[in-house]
């Protein structure tokens, strides 16, 4: 909303104080200001000048020189311009030669003293461009010559500013949905008034009719009580169409709306001023000289206004005559009963409809209108009248036509004044200060809320208003929010923290930070193709995904099931531009659709997906299988648990040998990380093998168990011994290592793989595995023959489940 | 006799200079073959009454050789060691070597240093899901259908009845269901708006949002909170402005600024020449909100509070644009 503070004069005066206090105290008491600009500002020193005399310039065909009265001085001005005339009053650049003045343009144009063809010009006359006008401000101004001011009682040496009513600050604020009566002139007047305890004055239009009646003309039905609470109407004949005068075009101006001509005009101004949306049929496009509100038949094809078919159904609200609709309610007239310049007679209509049909009707039709977003907010149904008198007052001070004498108000149940109950000690309770109940009075009164005993009396514009903390954000945001005390002590003692899962999911931050990884955050949703460049099988299950029935594209449509996409995108974006190496992860959410499973306790139809944390991490150039291995056997290592490695061939997004599943020890999946896939990392950028892994964070979680207990050093030594195998290429390190444990030797402490070698001496698909193993007693030190008889044990075991022997 | 022990002293300073062979002198000299020893057996030839003074001039000898011996010795290990350790030297501005340090993303970091101020309030973290239903997100929080406000908050939606959400208060209301007062509670996380990504927008983006509700609560106790977040947040200095606003499910409801941390409030780049930094929306919560979650709104009172992480995280480390945040880059995340 763009508030023209002379406007605003009309209600309040605040004149004498200066826009910046204006704007902070107006944003301090709950209407924001987001800007304001001093219209015309960028003009200065254009001047008013009477041509005096003119006469052709000697050594230039097409210029005349023209002697200019500007009042304190007579000037010399150069100039092409054809429509030029001696007596013609009209805007000059008032530069005399013997000062030192520079005039600026609309667009910051500077204009000096300077020579045409040897002749001195002291100046510029004016176009209404070089203004910063248009013809719909200046209706009669030629495009491509001096604007002509002699219709404006100009007077030689004024302002131009002052003359064309230029001067104005308009103030541009941010009105909340919850307060569509800011909307308007006279609602920011009413709020300027309590803020700054002036005296607002509205006056009561009053309307000259000229005879006649309106029921001759013109009967109204509400056919749908429920979408439509009142209908005002009043006829205006003997029209005529004509630019509004200057005064009221430069107001619309000033608050950003183009003129049009008197009737469109006076409409707009009053949907300003009054915050009333107005419409204006004309009479004689309306059949059968009834306007019915009713619903359209679905399917109904309409023309609105701006020349769009528009399809209706049967849930919308149109004004319709005997036969047709004639407008959308609240959203935008038809085509078919517009003004033109023809028009004799009018209807002007003021009505009230329910905020949320507009709404639907206008999203539906996707035209949202100022006038259906002022509907929608609900406005004053108290308020129609008022607006329409407001009309016909304006059509007999422009002399735009004849009203019709009688009123059309349609008004089936009138609405009931709203209370609330007056509570000053809970509302100094409850916002934490002291207020007298009198100054709570002062200040309601202030807003033009009535307090009588214990009830408060809501104005029929603040629909908003309804309880106890309504009222007291009354009276506190004109106190002043900033009055409040600040409190140090806040109620009773809670005890504050982390739950075990949320202290969990931080250890396992610090874990991944300290393995070198930088975390990244990356999109939940994305588009389903990068499962496909991520290698996803056809009919992995994975690529079920929720979907956005509304989103910007494709690229935002899809909700993930899985984070390795994104990843490969960091890595791929780091990549392509030559980061050098990146070692990343991310702990964010994927989610898996579920069906049919009741998630809410409000029977709330559709199910919730399994909103999953999943741990990825990716290496370019930053280490190998074993360098993420390592990383995620340190998480699983600190969460308690023991994990298996088992190699997968099958998931086509990873190298076939180079790819591993992770589960607890009793079959917990918990994911799968390895090489890229060759073929796969082609659908990026990647210049060197890529390694990616993806980990349910919530089974690592669930199996955690980071409970720690002393265990007593070792008193007796340790033994250790040292083998070397020689296996055929397949088998795994994993499994002698399993089969050692198999031996079930009490003493085996630990086992360590220390050198995997391959050489022509054991030949090709050989493979010579060496591991330290730990023996200790926890009563006793091992003797060499104890020893021994453990190490054979654990040979046997290993000869028997893999059937390989130590090297000789 | 004294001549020969003063000869042989003078020739032993003179080797034991010129010499490092400090073993072969001291054969030389002390050793059971050595000159001072042959010297001690030429006593014979001293008279007896000499004898006594002799031998003390000898022992002297011997008790001087030996400490200048030790003495040279002692040297000559030093000189050795500062040689080894010259030959040592590193050049102290070659690089260290790279200790790989991963770091949290800026949003973590931010989000942390907030989570800690609550949390020693006496906050809970509260979480909830990021799909949610259109009744926890909008109608309980006082936005039915078709409510203009929702027009504030473009929403992404999954199908009529569930969506992403678009802010965090849905947890509040979660939370209000399940739990009794008193509550207190910060719930961080992501947020979902139709809004297409620019320097200053994202459609996903991060807020915190605080919940406390109890017997009395006042609206000086959301004062105080934020005033006491906003210091530690910006410094001690910072001073907190509530201007009033409207939200639906707050009432009264204000938009808080904090006093510029650059200029102090004088007007500087950060601040646009306000003084003032926006950061977030606060107020008392409504009534209906309440009731809706099984909470007596006579008997209770709370407060709510959302600050955007994003928005801290920008002006807090100088970031001048929102999709770095989101691009990963790893020379961004590396500066933080």
């Amino acid at each position: 909303m763009v508030l023209s503070r002379n406007w605003l004069r009309d209600f309040v005066d605040t004149s004498d104080i200066n826009i910046k206090d204006f704007c902070d105290r107006m944003t301090d008491t709950g209407s924001k200001v987001e800007n304001y600009t001093v219209v015309g500002s960028e003009i200065d020193n254009v001047r008013v000048g009477l041509i005096k005399k003119i006469e052709q310039h000697p050594d230039a065909e097409r210029l005349v020189i023209c002697q200019v009265d500007c009042g304190e001085k007579t000037i010399q001005i150069v100039t092409a311009a054809k429509n030029v005339f001696e007596g013609a009053y009209v805007p000059v650049c008032y530069c005399p030669a013997d000062e030192k003045r520079v005039a600026k343009l609309a667009d910051g144009t500077e204009i000096k003293t300077g020579k045409l063809r040897g002749a001195l010009s002291e100046g510029m006359f004016c176009s209404i461009a070089e203004l910063g006008l248009t013809t719909h401000d200046m209706p009669n101004a030629p495009t491509d010559g001096i604007l002509i001011l002699n219709d404006l009682s100009p007077v030689a040496g004024q302002d131009i500013k002052e003359l064309l009513m230029m001067n104005d600050e308009a103030v541009e604020f941010e009105i909340t949905p919850n307060r569509p009566d800011c909307l308007s002139v006279i609602g920011l007047a009413r709020e300027a008034a309590a803020s700054f305890e002036r005296k607002l004055t509205i006056p009561t239009p009053k309307v000259k009719e000229c005879g006649d009646d309106i029921k001759k003309y013109l009967s109204v039905k509400i056919s749908d009580n429920e979408k439509c609470f009142r209908y005002s109407a009043r006829v205006v004949k003997n029209v005529k169409i004509e630019p509004s005068p200057l005064w009221l075009r430069m107001r619309l101006r000033a608050s950003g709306v183009r003129p049009i001509n008197n009737i469109v005009d006076i409409t707009n101004y009053v949907m300003l001023e009054y915050g009333q949306p107005m419409h204006a049929f004309d009479y004689k496009c309306l059949s059968g000289s009834a306007i019915d509100v009713r619903t359209a038949a679905q399917d109904e094809i309409f023309y609105t206004l701006d020349s769009q078919e528009r399809k209706l159904s049967s849930d919308m609200l149109v004004i319709a005559d005997s036969e047709k609709p004639v407008a959308i309610a609240g959203v935008m007239g038809g085509q078919n009963s517009e003004i033109t310049d023809e028009t004799k007679t009018v209807v002007f209509e003021s009505a009230m409809f329910l905020g949320s049909s507009v709404r639907i009707t206008a999203k539906k039709l996707g035209m949202r209108t100022e006038s259906s977003s002022r509907f929608e907010k609900g406005l004053d149904t108290e308020g129609t009248e008022a607006a329409l008198e407001r009309a016909c007052e304006l059509v007999n001070m422009l002399g735009a036509g004849e009203v019709v004498s009688g009123v059309i108000d349609v008004y089936p149940s009138k609405k009931e004044v709203a209370t609330v109950k007056f509570e000053p000690d809970k509302i100094n309770a409850f916002l934490g200060f002291d207020l007298s109940r009198s100054a709570m009075v002062k200040i309601l009164e202030s807003l033009h809320f009535k307090v009588i005993l214990d009830r408060v009396i809501v104005p029929s514009y603040r629909d908003d208003v309804r309880c106890m903390n309504d009222i007291a954000e009354e009276v506190v945001r004109i106190y002043g929010y900033n009055k409040i005390e600040s409190s140090s002590v806040v109620s009773a003692m809670t005890q504050g923290g982390l739950s075990d899962k949320q202290k969990f999911r931080d250890r396992v931050h610090e874990l991944l930070t300290g393995a070198g990884l930088d975390e990244i955050y990356t999109f939940s949703f994305m588009s389903a193709r990068l499962y496909d460049k991520a290698g996803l099988a056809a009919d992995d299950i994975r690529r079920k995904s929720l979907e956005i029935m509304n989103p910007f594209g494709e690229d935002t449509k899809t909700i993930r099931t899985t984070a390795l996409p994104s990843m490969l995108e960091v890595l791929d974006t780091n990549c392509a531009r030559s980061v050098g190496s990146a070692a990343l992860y991310e702990l964010g959410k994927v989610f898996i659709p579920r069906e049919g499973v009741v998630t809410n306790t409000h029977g709330l139809e559709g199910t919730l997906p399994d909103e999953r944390q999943h741990i990825t991490i990716g290496l370019y150039k930053s280490g190998d299988f074993y360098t993420l291995k390592g990383m995620i056997d340190n998480v699983l290592a600190h969460s308690g648990i023991e994990a298996r490695y088992a190699a997968n061939k099958e998931n086509p997004t990873f190298h076939p040998g180079r790819c591993a599943d992770v589960t607890t020890a009793d079959g917990k999946y918990i994911g799968t990380f390895g090489e890229l896939h060759p073929t796969v990392a082609k659908n990026y950028t990647f210049d060197a093998p890529v390694y990616v892994g993806e980990f349910d964070f919530e089974t690592i979680w669930e199996c955690s168990n980071t409970k720690r207990t002393y265990h007593a050093l070792p008193k007796f030594p340790a033994t250790t011994r040292d083998f070397s195998f020689v296996c055929d290429e397949a088998l795994e390190v994993g499994a002698i290592e399993d089969a050692m444990r198999k031996s079930n030797v009490s003493a085996l402490e630990s086992i360590t793989l220390f050198d995997v070698y391959r050489g022509e001496r054991l030949g090709s698909g050989k493979k010579s595995v060496s591991f330290s193993v730990k023996l200790r007693a926890n009563d006793r030190t091992l003797t060499v023959e104890e020893a021994d008889k453990f190490v054979k044990k654990i040979l046997a075991s290993v000869e028997h489940f893999c059937g390989i022997t130590i090297r000789q | 006799m004294k001549e020969l022990i003063e000869k042989l002293r003078a020739k032993a300073i003179e080797e034991l200079a010129s010499s490092d062979d400090i073993e072969a002198l001291r054969i030389k000299y002390l050793g059971k073959k050595g000159e001072l020893t042959a010297l001690l057996r030429g006593m014979g030839s001293v008279s007896p009454e000499e004898r006594p003074k002799i031998g003390q001039m000898v022992n002297e000898m011997r008790e001087y050789l030996e400490q200048a011996i030790d003495k040279k010795k002692t040297e000559l290990a030093e000189a050795a060691l500062e040689a080894k350790l010259a030959a040592q030297t590193l050049d102290v501005t070659v690089p260290g070597k790279e200790i790989p340090v991963g770091r949290r993303h800026p949003l973590a970091q931010t989000e942390r240093t907030m989570r800690d101020v609550f949390v020693g309030l006496g906050f809970t973290v509260a979480e909830g899901p990021e799909v949610e239903y259109d009744y926890y997100n909008f109608e309980a929080l006082n936005l039915p259908k078709n409510h203009p406000a929702r027009d504030t908050q473009d929403t992404f939606y999954i199908t009529d009845n569930i969506l992403l959400r678009s802010q965090t208060s849905p947890v509040q209301v979660r939370v209000m269901e399940n739990k009794k007062p008193p509550i207190r509670i910060i719930s961080p996380g992501r947020v979902y708006r139709a809004d297409p990504a620019d320097a200053s927008h994202s459609p996903i983006f991060h807020q915190l949002e605080g919940l406390c509700v109890d017997k009395g609560i006042t609206m000086s106790d959301l004062k105080g909170v934020l005033e006491l977040f906003a210091k530690r947040m910006f410094g001690e200095n910072t001073r907190v402005r509530f201007r009033p606003h409207h939200f639906p499910f707050t009432e009264p409801s204000a938009e808080v600024d904090v006093s510029c941390f650059v200029c102090g409030g004088k007007g500087c780049r950060l601040c646009k020449g306000e003084g003032w930094i926006e950061i977030l929306g606060a107020g008392m919560v409504h009534p209906f909100v309440l009731s809706n979650c099984g909470i007596d709104p006579e008997e209770y009172s709370g407060f709510a509070f959302g600050v955007g992480i994003e928005r801290v995280a920008m002006i807090t480390l100088g970031i001048d644009d929102m999709r770095l945040l989101y691009e990963n880059d790893e020379r961004f995340l590396s500066q933080f």
